[in-house]
């Protein structure tokens, strides 16, 4: 049984491993792509050029009209990516998938349960979900900065879960020994994966919309701290450093992309909600009591459901309704860490 | 502020001939919508007020407050969770925290504030939904709206050519659009009206009509819901009792050991049944001692029926009569005896025990008023080990959960107890202020070491007291909510209209056939134009409108 346990320990270490290299080459790309877009900036003022280099699954024949909100069927090549790092960071991404998943079932069939019990397994099936919704996203086209934020969320919380979660594998307790275990626990990690994907989405927007409209806090004067605007002005998101901004999708599909994931992902959250009360309601005689760790999903759950009027509302979709998806995604991982670590409440245990 | 997706669009769609951008949709309070400065008079100003409440703004507004407002009871002790870390909150901080009180930051989700920002919410829901749902009710019944003249601002388009007539054309298409998805053909997927448009003909369709639906589904479940949970509060009732092995309780309010009931709540509702603990099975992992399997085999007498037996697990309730008996927590409960000074029997029976660790060391108190004469009244206190391992002179633990060799640690104090005061005591602690602990020659505490059959003297001639066995209790929780069900149903519909909502397709499809004209090769063909339009970003539409033109070819092909 241990051993099963020490192999998956193993296997989740070069799925670590894995994504660091992933990461790597997302991160290589993307400077590529910087450096390529600040040498072409000139002759390139719209990211719209249909089929101008790159591999043969990118010549999609979409009319210009017919160009919906969609990514992935975009007919839009960004000129100068590098396709030995994408075809790096792809194949890493998928090997790293694997050995996760394997160090997942193992872990599952060393317990002797479904391995989502703790926050080590929680940690290990969230990054794998997030991972392979990065991966789905990216299965016609790579984005670069998907890739490297979703990433270092990936290789920070295995780490995270290997040296400071870890715990080893064991039978559960009675309170925990429930299929729902498997459906609330379950559905929770997934849609936090989604979230991450969808907030990563939202970043790129907003750096996007940012270079769009040339909004930049740096570029405005700051009066008394004028020097230290200047000294940070080559960070302006305006300026040549993120040139590369102007290769990915437009905010309007960054936008459209992040809000489709944010769909999926609230709809997951309700039920994981829903199926909490009902576990609750099981195990503990009442449906909801408030546990801190109750009130975090419940607030999570409220803020997505703003994020969800705020787009319909006029004068708060586009920009300011990314700002509520960082704010529900700041929720997201508060609840999983700080309430689990710090505030002691019925849900410590799962610790 | 610049804005991408979705008014554009969604304005386009509830009507694809206004100019995009141009609210079509009532949302007063909105920065563009100029506000109306309300004519003078209360009526006016209510009005007003009335449209800012169920404003759109406002419902984020409130759903923001809702979401800052419920963080503070996860910062501060809650009563409902835990009064002794209120009271230690308190007396930690003598200056913020009464202020603290006196704002309800320890009563959180019964707050008036809390309350406020969700009723708020709740009154501009119904006050935005129901507009809504007669708007929606009146739109079902509607047509789809007629072919626009022209397709180039539509986000998808398709164009086909045919040999075939324009009115055959449209005939195929109308059949391709009645028709529903693959698998379940019966169900029509689009509304479709055929137009004749003087040498030419064209088809206009509708589908998901569930989108809105199910958005107006979700939001009447959440009042649904709110409703539930609040008659559920009034009417429930939960009962916590500790049932030892061997015995019995009935179920009635006096029986409990605390009793919380809804404002709405009758005694009489309670079913006089009564339950008995046969017998309980705890298992814990040999190694790591964590707790395994708790079961608890009882058998439940309803008033007037035959007795039958049942279980109760952790996470597996048992329901009777409606309500739900819930296994809490166990433990151990010493059966002594204890003789006084003139040898009659003080005290006899079974004493729980609260476990304060995971291997069951727990912690207990005998009271015993009851001694005959004039003799002082007695009190024990003090440790059961279920496997006692002794680690120096005095100096004990448990190392096993299991009973593998309980030893039972006490000690004495003699005086009054303070049971007549007329201030209810907590049965778990010994109130010492009007006894004294006995001591032995040296002025130590005397500790008295007991094992099962065990019959030991009792210090200063107080008598004798005897562990008779160790039988387990039960910590049983009953609990009725008869909203219970009523809960569950609108949080499904919630759950099942937010999904139509979010994920059924809302779009609208033209297909136009004209006889060809101008460049050669089209004459005397027919020239067939389509276009779609979704609300919100629809992936699907394309591929969609692509499906519709290919199928209506193939239609046409087999029917000429
Ligand atoms: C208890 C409070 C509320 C919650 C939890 C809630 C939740 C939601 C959710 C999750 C959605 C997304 C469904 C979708 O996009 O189709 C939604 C949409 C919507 N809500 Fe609410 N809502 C609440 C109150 C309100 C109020 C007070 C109003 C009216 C001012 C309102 C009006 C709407 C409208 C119009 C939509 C549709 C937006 C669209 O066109 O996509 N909601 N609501």
């Amino acid at each position: 049984m241990n051993n099963l346990g020490d192999l998956s320990t193993l296997l989740v270490w070069a799925a670590a491993t894995a994504f660091t290299v992933a990461l790597i080459a997302y991160a290589v790309d993307l400077a590529r792509l910087a450096d390529n877009a600040q040498r072409r900036a000139a002759d390139v003022p719209v990211p719209v050029a249909v089929g101008a280099d790159g591999a043969p699954d990118d010549r999609v024949d979409v009319p210009v009209v017919a160009e919906s909100a969609v990514l992935g069927s975009a007919a839009q090549v960004a000129p100068g990516r590098s396709a030995r790092a994408e075809g790096i960071a792809r194949s890493t991404t998928y090997l790293g998938l694997a050995l996760l998943f394997a160090g997942i079932v193992l872990r599952g069939f060393a317990a002797g349960h479904w391995p989502t019990s703790n926050m080590y397994e929680f940690a290990l099936v969230g990054t794998f979900v997030a991972v392979l919704v990065l991966a789905i996203v990216q299965r016609r086209r790579v984005i670069a900065f998907l890739g490297v934020v979703v990433m270092s969320i990936a290789v920070l919380l295995l780490v995270l879960a290997l040296n400071v979660f870890f715990v080893q594998a064991e039978a559960l307790r009675p309170a925990l020994q429930n299929y729902w275990l498997v459906i609330h626990v379950g559905v929770a990690i997934t849609a936090t994966g989604v979230f991450t994907v969808a907030f990563a989405a939202a970043v790129l927007q907003l750096l996007r919309d940012a270079r769009e409209t040339g909004r930049t806090r740096l570029g405005s004067p700051w009066r008394r701290a004028d020097g230290l605007r200047r000294t940070f002005s080559g960070l302006a998101v305006t300026g040549r450093h993120f040139t590369w901004l102007e290769q990915v999708p437009d905010a309007r599909r960054l936008e459209a992309l992040s809000f489709r994931l944010n769909a999926v992902g609230f709809v997951l959250w309700t039920l994981t909600l829903i199926g909490g009360a009902i576990w609750a309601e099981h195990a503990w005689g009442r449906y909801w009591g408030w546990d801190p760790k109750e009130v975090g999903t419940f607030v999570a759950w409220v803020v997505y459901a703003a994020y969800l009027h705020a787009r319909t509302t006029r004068g708060w979709s586009g920009r300011r309704a990314a700002y509520f998806v960082m704010v529900g995604y700041a929720v997201v991982i508060a609840n999983f860490t700080i309430v689990n670590l710090v505030v002691t409440g019925k849900h410590s245990y799962a610790f | 502020m610049r804005t991408y997706r979705p008014e554009g669009l969604d304005d386009t769609f509830s009507n694809p001939d206004a100019p995009a951008g141009e609210p079509t949709t009532n949302t007063p309070g909105d920065p563009q919508t100029p506000v109306r400065l309300p004519s003078i008079g209360l009526r006016g100003w209510l009005r007003w007020s009335w449209r800012q409440l169920t404003s759109m703004r406002v419902a984020l507004l409130l759903l923001m407050l809702l979401a800052v407002a419920a963080v503070p009871g996860t910062v501060f002790p809650q009563r409902a969770q835990d009064v002794a870390r209120v009271a230690t909150y308190l007396t930690e901080h003598p200056t913020t925290g009464p202020w603290l009180d006196r704002l309800g930051f320890f009563d959180v989700y019964s707050s008036v504030w809390f309350s406020a920002i969700y009723l708020m919410l709740f009154v501009s829901l119904v006050g935005c939904i129901v507009p809504r749902t007669r708007v929606h009710l009146a739109a079902l019944r509607g047509r789809p709206p007629r072919t626009p003249r022209r397709f180039g601002r539509f986000p998808a388009q398709a164009e086909a050519s045919t040999d075939a007539s324009p009115e055959q054309v449209v005939e195929s298409a109308r059949r391709v659009l009645r028709r529903g998805p693959r698998l379940l053909p019966w169900m029509a997927s689009y509304r479709v009206d055929v137009h004749d448009e003087g040498g030419g003909w064209s088809v206009s369709a509708e589908r998901g009509y569930l989108r809105e639906t199910g958005n107006l589904v979700f939001h009447l479940a959440l009042v649904g819901l709110l409703v539930s949970i609040a008659a559920g509060q009034m009417l429930h009732y939960r009962g916590q009792a500790i049932v030892v092995q061997g015995r019995g309780m009935a179920n009635a309010v006096l029986e409990y050991d605390t009793f919380e009931q809804g404002t709405a709540f009758r005694p009489e509702s309670l079913t006089p049944f009564t339950l008995r603990l046969d017998s309980f099975d705890a298992r814990f992992d040999p190694e790591s001692l964590e707790p395994r399997d708790f079961t608890a085999h009882v058998t439940v007498t309803d008033p007037g029926e035959q007795p039958q037996d049942a279980t109760i697990k952790v996470n597996h309730p048992l329901g009777v009569d409606g309500a739900k008996i819930y296994l809490q927590g166990n433990g151990y409960a010493p059966e002594l005896t204890v003789h006084d000074a003139a040898g009659e029997v003080a005290f006899a029976g079974a004493v729980p025990f609260l476990p304060q660790d995971g291997v069951y060391t727990s912690r207990g108190v005998v009271k015993v008023p009851d001694v005959s004469g004039d003799q002082e009244q007695v009190g024990l206190v003090g440790y059961l080990l279920p496997t006692a391992v002794q680690l120096g002179e005095n100096l004990w633990r448990s190392s096993n959960p299991q009973p593998q060799d309980p030893l039972l640690v006490l000690s004495v104090w003699s005086g009054n107890l303070g049971l007549d005061t007329g201030v209810p005591q907590n049965v778990y602690q010994l109130d010492e202020s009007r006894m004294e602990q006995a001591v032995d020659e040296d002025g130590a505490p005397v500790t008295l070491y007991l094992r099962p059959g065990e019959t030991v003297e009792l210090p200063d001639g107080l008598g004798t007291v005897t562990f008779d066995g160790l039988p387990r209790y039960v910590a049983l929780d009953l609990r009725h909510d008869p909203a219970l069900t009523w809960v569950l149903v609108f949080a499904l519909l919630a759950f099942a209209g937010l999904a139509a909502s979010l994920f059924a397709p809302r779009r609208r499809v033209w297909v136009r056939a004209v006889p060809g004209a101008g460049p050669a090769g089209e004459q005397g063909r027919t020239v067939i134009t389509a276009a779609g339009l979704a609300r919100g970003d629809d992936v699907g539409l394309q591929p969609e409108l692509d499906r519709v033109l290919a199928a209506t070819l193939v239609d046409v092909e087999e029917t000429t």
